[in-house]
Formats: C-alpha cells, sequence, structure tokens
C-alpha cells in the first residue's frame, strides 16, 4: 500500500474537514494532490500534529478535524495518544501512516520496524477505536466511517516506505498558517 | 500546603479578564489552586497533559480556532517544551502565553528542583522570549494583561514566571 494511493482515496473527503498533517512526505504528497486552505502543514515540531488537531478538536466541536499523523511522530509524543484519549473528541480522526520508516533522513528503522504495535499502543491509552489497515480500500473505508462516525478514531495505515523525491514544496510556512486560520474564521461568520 | 490561594486566584481572574478560555497544564504544587479553579470553571476548557510540549501544539490549535488560551508549567515544563517553542511557536508565529512556576530559585528547599532554577531566564533570553517576574500580587494583573496583549499582536510566546514570592505563603 502506498501512502500516496491512499491520500488520494480520501481526497474528496478532506474538503469538508480541518486537516492538520505532519512534515515530510505526507506534507508534500498531500500538496501534490492539490492544496486548499482548510490544510495545515506542521512542517518541524515532530510529535506535536495531534496536539494541534486536539486543540482544534475541543475549541471547534461542530467540525471535523482529521490529523495526518506517521509512526516516527507519533513515537516523539506518544503520551498525546493518553491526552487525546482522556477528552476523546468524536469530531477527531487521527490516521497514522506506519512505514517503520524515518524515511526522509534516508529510512532508518523506527520501532514499528521491531515490533511495537501503534493500533496496541492507541487502544491501551484508552483511543476509543483504533485500527489497522493494509489496503487502499480498507483504508479508505475506515477514513471515510470514522468521519461519520462520531467516535474518537485512530486509523493505522501500514505503508511502503516510499515518498516524493523532494521535500521542499512552493507554499510559505506562513502562507499556510495564515490562510489556514482565516479559513477558520471564515467559518465562523 | 502554603500555596497561596488568594494569589492564585488574582492570577486565574486575570487570565479570564484578559479573555483566555482554554488552559493546558501538568500539575505541579504552586499551580495546584489554578489547577482546581480552571476544573472548576464551566467557561474554562482545562487540557491536562502528559508532557508541557503537547500544550504548544494545543494553544496552536485554540489559536487557529480563535481561542486565547494559557499554558500553566513548571519551569523544568518549560526547559520540556523548548523544541516546540521553537519549531513550532516561533516558526508558525504562534502567540503563547506561558505561566512557569519559577522552582529553584532564593528559598527552594527540594534539592531536585535546583538546577532548573539556574538556566530558566538564560533559556528564555536565549530563546528571546520577553518575560516578566510576578513578585507582588499587585503587579499580577497589569503584567498578565499585558503579556497577553503582547503574545497576541507579536504572534509570538511571552512568559511570566511565578515567583516564590508570589505563590509562597510560609
Amino acid at each position: 500500500m502506498l501512502r500516496m494511493d491512499c491520500l488520494r482515496s480520501v481526497y474528496p473527503e478532506l474538503e469538508r474537514c480541518l486537516v492538520v498533517t505532519i512534515m515530510g512526505a505526507v506534507a508534500a504528497e498531500l500538496q501534490s494532490l492539490g492544496h486548499r486552505p482548510n490544510f495545515f502543514y506542521l512542517q518541524h515540531a515532530m510529535g506535536l500534529a495531534s496536539s494541534t488537531g486536539l486543540g482544534l478538536a475541543l475549541c471547534l466541536p461542530a467540525q471535523k478535524i482529521i490529523v495526518i499523523d506517521g509512526d516516527g511522530s507519533l513515537l516523539m509524543n506518544l503520551g498525546s495518544l493518553s491526552t487525546m484519549a482522556r477528552y476523546r473528541p468524536g469530531n477527531m480522526v487521527h490516521v497514522v501512516f506506519d512505514n517503520e520508516s524515518l524515511l526522509s533522513v534516508g529510512g532508518f528503522p523506527t520501532a514499528t520496524a521491531t515490533g511495537t504495535d501503534l493500533e496496541g499502543v492507541a487502544r491501551a491509552a484508552g483511543i476509543p477505536c483504533a485500527v489497522t489497515v493494509r489496503s487502499v480500500e480498507d483504508f479508505r473505508a475506515a477514513v471515510t466511517a470514522a468521519i461519520q462516525r462520531s467516535e474518537l478514531t485512530t486509523i493505522i495505515g501500514k505503508v511502503e516506505p516510499r515518498g516524493p523525491s523532494v521535500y521542499i514544496t512552493g507554499l510559505g510556512l506562513l502562507e499556510n498558517r495564515f490562510q489556514f486560520r482565516g479559513h477558520i474564521a471564515s467559518l465562523r461568520k | 500546603m502554603p500555596v497561596s490561594a488568594d494569589n492564585s486566584r488574582i492570577i486565574y481572574d486575570a487570565l479570564k479578564a484578559c479573555g483566555v478560555r482554554l488552559m493546558s497544564a501538568l500539575p505541579e504544587t504552586w499551580l495546584v489552586h489554578l489547577i482546581r479553579m480552571a476544573e472548576e470553571d464551566p467557561e474554562m476548557m482545562l487540557v491536562r497533559l502528559a508532557k508541557e510540549e503537547e500544550g504548544v501544539g494545543i494553544s496552536a490549535g485554540a489559536h487557529f480556532a480563535g481561542v486565547k488560551s494559557a499554558m500553566l508549567m513548571q519551569n523544568h515544563g518549560f526547559l520540556a517544551s523548548i523544541n516546540g517553542i521553537v519549531s513550532f511557536a516561533h516558526l508558525y508565529k504562534i502567540p503563547l502565553l506561558m505561566l512557569i512556576s519559577y522552582r529553584g530559585s532564593f528559598g527552594e528547599r527540594d534539592p531536585w528542583q535546583t538546577q532548573g532554577g539556574n538556566v530558566t531566564e538564560p533559556a528564555l533570553r536565549a530563546l528571546r522570549i520577553p518575560y516578566r517576574r510576578l513578585n507582588a500580587p499587585e503587579q499580577a494583573a497589569g503584567r498578565i494583561r499585558q503579556a497577553q496583549t503582547l503574545a497576541e499582536s507579536s504572534l509570538q510566546p511571552v512568559a511570566l514566571l511565578l515567583t516564590r514570592d508570589l505563590m509562597w505563603e510560609e
């Protein structure tokens, strides 16, 4: 399963949500499908995409928040799963692309390559719904169902360690940030 | 426990008066009254963290949502948050109002707190984070209001150091 195919399969669903992604391949690939003003790419601060999504979800209960995380980032902030589970916002979907690798720095194996099971970690942390998917069809079905359900869900998508040839995109970090906040302000009017 | 309930109330009321509606916190002795006040206040969202750096992301999400927030942490929690401050709040111009209990300074009896006290202000200066100490209750409301105003206008982290003189009664 390729992350790019997964992103393509749910891209239409993302239009109605607020999306927070991690840095690297996820941000570059989602932008290659077409940037939208409701997408925010956290191009550093590994681990904090899920915390940002939690802040958004708690402050904007009428919006659907989708965090697109990765194994390397989530492993840097496993405590975030316990904080998410504590407040368990039903309007938050937490997608984790697990390629068992720190791909952008040369493909060093993460702990998920040596046995750490992020679905199990999420479930044990108290996330009410945690699933692992291994095909694009299952990924699309899981994400679509989670968006429609009102239950905090973590979806681990096991993907191959393949990414784009370049990671830097034409979208400035601050341009993205101000556009994202402006988009949310326009939703409140 | 000789944590000042009266001065905690002054700090809490000042945060409310600034429009703060979300607080992230990780419990520490000097912050117990502030956390309890947030917990008992139906107008306040209290987010209890596993580690203080999460609070940078929580506050960024709140800022994107148009909600004013504050972070309650010990100075060791500030030290544990530095990468988030630099590679999120500074990089993306996110306002943070950080209330930091200033452990390990004059009068500290807990040996384990003492090293953090030595490096708190140098770390704040190295990060170019504007900060003031809160020493006396009569300063609190004004400086909290000024800190919140500066954080919002400059879109950057601003810190207030909650000192022993303000927080501890004995």
